[in-house]
């Protein structure tokens, strides 16, 4: 559905995208997941027609963003960072304008129907002034979906909501994921691993990574961490692990208790159950804890990528 | 077309909800109102209750351009800084939508509202009409407002094509109306020195234009005079747009 190639986009003489490339499937949920500035939004309106790319091609449902702009614009909803709202409309008012301008034959129809869609037929001769944050997301969304595109892009979808709020749209965005293309971008990790198939991890316009969030993570840790904990003080554990031969990293938590790694492929985990044991303690917890993408993320967006890098 | 009528459509009802619109329409009709009453009031006087001397509303319509110079860069300065402050910009430049749509849809809008305005002016010659025998002289009538409109257009489209380059609304303002004092007299002065070459100033002047509809003599030249300012400044804002989608 979304074909993106060799992509770079230059602002005067700051290059916002530097050579990207990914594809997005029918009925896949792709995440842009970046810190603020990496390039997210510059993608967003490059796909949506916003803007052209400096170079690279860029297709979206077959058709290319340059040369058949129109074609493009016709098949992708889009939600903009800031919601674009008229608030001196109603819901309804606005929802129709743009069912109009999208060629919809019954627009009013239309836009009750996707009023519903996103649980607003309530407020549907309200004006939009008078809207929470949330409600405003939800007109925008509705906006994006009013002509039932092929296509969804969503930037930043949850941003600024009550938490109530993100669980309804993240519900949205996976229902409407099922048949349709959607790219939406967050800086959120858990959210990116909630809802998305694949995660694109962006940084400095450049895709530092990409794999769903469950292989992102397998393929990302080279070693596995596990916590130990023990009955009473765990004075010395350290030390007693420290002894065992592939522990590394070694560490005392405030909490007493203690961390370490061991490569994969080999698991020490019995010799040192067995150490700590003889030692003295009672060893009453011994467990693995994944890295979070949150670590991940953090690795791979440092101004010096270590050798973990992927892409 | 329909995208052009759904974007105008919008922008008329616009002008409805804030005060501008009625605030501006009756500024208008009551200051006609009063330079109306006025002349009725002189040509009684002079003509002893004959009013058939009085045949025209010109001093009244030839208010309405200077109207017009505050009026029209206080209506575009509008257009594009609000939608690019409130977001609504990047909707528009993401729908299926062609970029002088966009911008012709605009000046649709605003055209209809200030047509709306010129086409209330009309009570006074219709109250003069009823007043005198054998009523007034509706073909000089129709070249004067015919006048009006194509002034109208022009400012209107020149306005939109400013509004596009300056997303600051003040700095639109201005812009707009020193253009339009520009044009409207600045730019004929040299036409009354004795220059070769003058005529071209001349030709240039707005309010020369404008005095030949309401003598009631339209040419050729004036018409593609107006016509030609309108397209320049929807070329202006299109080109305008464009440009802001590369940067």
């Amino acid at each position: 559905m979304i074909q993106v190639s060799g992509l770079i986009k230059d602002y005067g003489a700051r290059r916002a995208l530097n050579n990207i490339s990914f594809d997005a499937n029918q009925g896949e949920i792709v995440g842009f997941l970046g810190p603020n500035g990496a390039g997210k939004t510059t993608a967003m309106r490059i796909l949506t027609g916003y803007m052209p790319p400096t170079d690279g091609t860029v297709t979206v449902a077959g058709y290319d963003v340059v040369e058949e702009s129109l074609e493009v614009r016709r098949r992708v909803g889009y939600l903009p960072e800031t919601v674009p709202l008229y608030t001196e409309m109603t819901a309804v008012e606005y929802l129709k304008f743009m069912a109009d301008l999208r060629h919809i034959p019954n627009a009013e129809d239309r836009a009750y129907e996707t009023l519903e869609s996103v649980n607003l037929q309530d407020r549907a001769n309200s004006y939009i002034g008078g809207f929470s944050k949330g409600m405003r997301q939800r007109v925008g969304l509705a906006q994006a979906l009013i002509h039932r595109p092929e296509v969804l892009i969503l930037d930043e979808p949850t941003i600024g909501l009550d938490p109530n709020q993100v669980v309804e749209i993240r519900e949205l965005i996976r229902e409407i994921g099922k048949d349709r293309t959607v790219l939406f971008s967050t800086h959120i990790l858990p959210e990116a691993q909630l809802i998305c198939d694949r995660v694109l991890i962006i940084n400095k316009g450049r895709i530092v990574a990409e794999d769903t969030p469950e292989n992102l993570q397998s393929r990302l840790v080279g070693a596995q961490r596990v916590v130990l904990r023990v009955r009473g003080d765990a004075d010395g554990l350290d030390t007693t692990v420290r002894k065992v031969k592939g522990a590394r990293n070694v560490e005392t938590k405030p909490d007493e208790t203690v961390e370490f790694e061991f490569s994969s492929g080999q698991d020490i985990r019995p010799q040192i159950a067995k150490a700590v044991v003889q030692a003295g303690y009672e060893l009453i917890e011994m467990r693995a804890v994944g890295m979070s993408l949150e670590e991940i993320f953090l690795e791979l967006t440092r101004d010096n990528p270590s050798g973990k890098k992927s892409s | 077309m329909r995208n052009i009528w759904t974007i105008a459509k919008r922008e008329y009802d616009q002008y409805f909800i804030g005060p501008i619109a009625y605030v501006a329409a009756v500024l208008i009709l009551f200051v006609l109102g009063v330079f109306f009453a006025i002349d009725l009031l002189q040509f009684q006087q002079y003509a002893f209750q004959d009013l058939s001397g009085f045949l025209n509303t010109e001093r009244e319509i030839n208010l309405l351009p200077f109207f017009f110079i505050f009026l029209i860069p206080a209506l575009t300065m509008r257009l594009v800084a609000d939608e690019n402050r409130t977001g609504t910009m990047e909707l528009l430049l993401t729908a299926p939508l062609r970029d002088w749509e966009l911008i012709l849809g605009k000046w649709t809008g605003g055209f209809l509202f200030v047509l709306t305005i010129i086409l209330a002016t009309l009570i006074y010659p219709i109250i003069l009409n009823s007043m005198v025998d054998p009523g007034i002289d509706w073909r000089l009538l129709a070249s004067m407002y015919l006048g009006v409109i194509l002034v109208a257009a022009a400012f209107l489209g020149l306005g939109v094509g400013i509004s596009a380059v300056f997303s600051n609304q003040i700095a639109a303002f201005i812009v707009t109306f020193l253009t339009f004092v520009f044009l409207y007299w600045v730019v004929g002065f040299p036409a009354n020195l004795p220059i070769t070459g003058g005529g071209v100033f001349g030709y240039l002047s707005m309010s020369n234009h404008f005095s030949d509809f309401t003598q009631g003599a339209i040419n050729l030249g004036a018409l593609v005079y107006f016509t030609s300012l309108t397209i320049l400044g929807l070329f202006i804002g299109t080109l305008s747009i464009e440009v802001r989608r590369w940067r």
